[in-house]
């Protein structure tokens, strides 16, 4: 008892000697590239002028190459985040409000298992299903709901935000309907016996106890997304398409990583907006990192 | 089962079947692929089927087999690494006084917070001059940066989770702090550390953007090669490597609960 309390006691040297490499690791991988991409986005470097100067030339090429393609992503991610919100309630919603206990069984057992598919594999089976022969129209016809002469393939950004949305939506889901099981069931059923719809019951009662959480989980996906270089290369590659994949052109093809920094500040700026939110929430209410 | 009840348990039942095809039709177009011999458009369904692409893919000196060793490989050293840096660590975080402990946790969760594609091409340049890329040391490093705020957050729920009176106990009956732990409290945190641990195995196992900037040209990962593969056009090849990928991540799903306690989860942030 005596020793471990010494141990308490002292604002241990030892403690912060065995975090250290830990955080040496991130600060080497992760501050310093990060305070280099700051820099470099603000450094000119040009054949006429003999050093770098620091300014926005790099942001003026950035806006003039792409400017498309930084609406095209905020868009993307922004439609796919609201579907992905919305598809999460809906889950959680029936999960917690099902009246079918097997259909609620199923359910759950259905939803989580794009979860553990890795993205790049989520994007090669889109990248089949979502064609113009795949078996996304294949079905539809065989359905009668598609005339097989104006069938169209999906690969573009429709095709992002499916896949976008089909991979992240468990992960939001899986986190609510948690939620939404550990709230005080009395109210739900106080409102439901006033006569409330369960539609009601969800939108007015349940979701806005589980409001933090949902936040939580979409402004997550919202960087995930931001993220992955996969998904919009092997979907859609082609412009308009999205930053992650105009930084990597910028780097393999011409080397111009001033242009590839400044797109990426953009991208923090855009991620950093909504993190805002994120951290005005508290971490504390976030489960898994 | 009243006709009432079966016709109000339809709509429902309609939504569920619906729900399935969304989710499992994307997998299903990916097995056709694994399984196709020739298939182009305007066709619906595959013109012939068979397994000669997987006798390519399983040929064992092929491409395929080589980047499946290279990727294990990758994966086993970057669990090493994250928990040679995770488990001092997470015991200091769980169970010591340190000052700015919010901080350091947070410092963890930075880059998840942050889009990874703009430090990727810069950890790039700097491996460039460290003669790094193209190594494999280089892509386990980035994959070690990728994997620590899973094992950092979850082993100091780990170590938080273990009862500190047993820890107490073997230290009043003369065991020093060093056999306390190695004896008391590592076993006891070790199904959340193994948990960490298969995590960050599988989340090596599939990272693509990171390995793309600083494997290449020279480390060709599953996933890399599963990239080029589709990039080429050969959705066969590209499909039954995508295969090889889900295995490891699908029975991780089907155990992971058994590892991942619920007290452990609870103590996940605290």
């Amino acid at each position: 008892m005596r020793a471990s309390i010494a141990i308490m006691r002292q604002p241990s040297l030892i403690g912060l000697l065995m975090v250290t490499p830990a955080l040496l690791l991130l600060a080497a991988l992760f501050l310093y590239p990060l305070v280099f991409s700051l820099i470099s986005a603000f450094t000119v470097e040009r054949s006429d002028a003999p050093a770098p100067t620091f300014g926005l030339f790099n942001f003026f090429n950035a806006y003039e190459l792409y400017a498309t393609d930084i609406l095209f992503t905020v868009v993307i991610v922004g439609v796919s985040t609201l579907l992905i919100g919305l598809f999460a309630v809906a889950i959680g919603g029936y999960l917690t409000l099902g009246e079918t206990a097997l259909a609620v069984a199923v359910l759950r057992w259905l939803y989580r298992w794009p979860l553990f598919i890795p993205f790049i594999v989520a994007a090669q089976c889109m990248r089949s299903f979502l064609a113009k022969n795949g078996l996304m129209n294949t079905a539809l016809e065989a359905a009668g709901l598609l005339d097989p002469l104006s069938a169209q393939s999906f690969l573009d950004w429709r095709g992002i935000i499916i896949t976008f949305v089909w991979k992240q939506t468990p992960f939001v889901a899986l986190l609510v309907a948690g939620a939404m099981a550990s709230i005080d069931r009395s109210t739900i059923e106080a409102a439901r016996n006033l006569g409330a719809s369960r539609l009601r019951a969800l939108v007015e009662i349940i979701v806005p106890q589980v409001q933090q959480i949902l936040v939580v989980g979409l402004v997550l996906s919202f960087v995930t997304m931001m993220s992955v270089l996969s998904v919009p290369i092997m979907i859609s590659g082609n412009t308009p398409t999205m930053m992650t994949v105009d930084m990597a052109f910028r780097i393999n093809a011409y080397g111009d990583y001033g242009t590839a920094n400044a797109l990426g500040l953009i991208s923090y700026v855009l991620t950093g907006a909504v993190a805002w939110i994120y951290v005005r929430r508290g971490v504390r209410q976030g489960t898994p990192p | 089962m009243t006709p009432i009840r079966a016709l109000r348990a339809l709509p429902s039942a309609v939504l569920i079947v619906l729900l399935a095809l969304v989710i499992f039709g994307p997998l299903m177009n990916l097995l056709i692929w694994a399984v196709t011999e020739r298939w182009y458009f305007p066709h619906k369904l595959p013109l012939e089927y068979g397994f000669s692409f997987w006798e390519r893919v399983f040929r064992p000196r092929g491409n395929a087999m080589k980047s499946l060793v290279t990727s294990i490989w990758i994966a086993v050293f970057t669990v090493v690494a994250c928990l040679a840096l995770s488990v001092p660590a997470g015991y200091a975080l769980a169970r010591l006084k340190l000052p700015l402990r919010a901080l350091i946790m947070l410092a963890f969760l930075l880059p998840q917070a942050f889009p990874a594609v703009p430090i990727y091409i810069n950890i790039t340049r700097t491996f460039y001059e460290l003669q790094l890329n193209g190594t494999i040391t280089g892509v386990v490093m980035v994959h070690t940066l990728h994997g620590l705020v899973y094992s950092v957050w979850i082993s100091t729920a780990a170590f938080a989770a273990v009862d500190r009176s047993l820890e107490e106990a073997a230290r009043n009956i003369g065991a020093g702090p060093l056999r306390a732990f190695f004896t008391i409290t590592l076993p006891l945190a070790m199904p959340g550390i193994m948990a960490s641990a298969i995590f960050v195995f599988l989340e090596s196992l599939d990272e693509f953007t990171g390995t793309f900037f600083v494997g290449t040209p020279d480390v060709t990962t599953l996933p890399l090669l599963m990239f080029r593969a589709s990039i080429e056009g050969n959705y066969q090849i590209a499909s039954i490597t995508a295969l090889i990928l889900l295995v490891p991540s699908l029975a991780f799903m089907l155990v992971v609960e058994r590892f991942l306690r619920a007290d452990v989860l609870a103590k996940v942030g605290a």
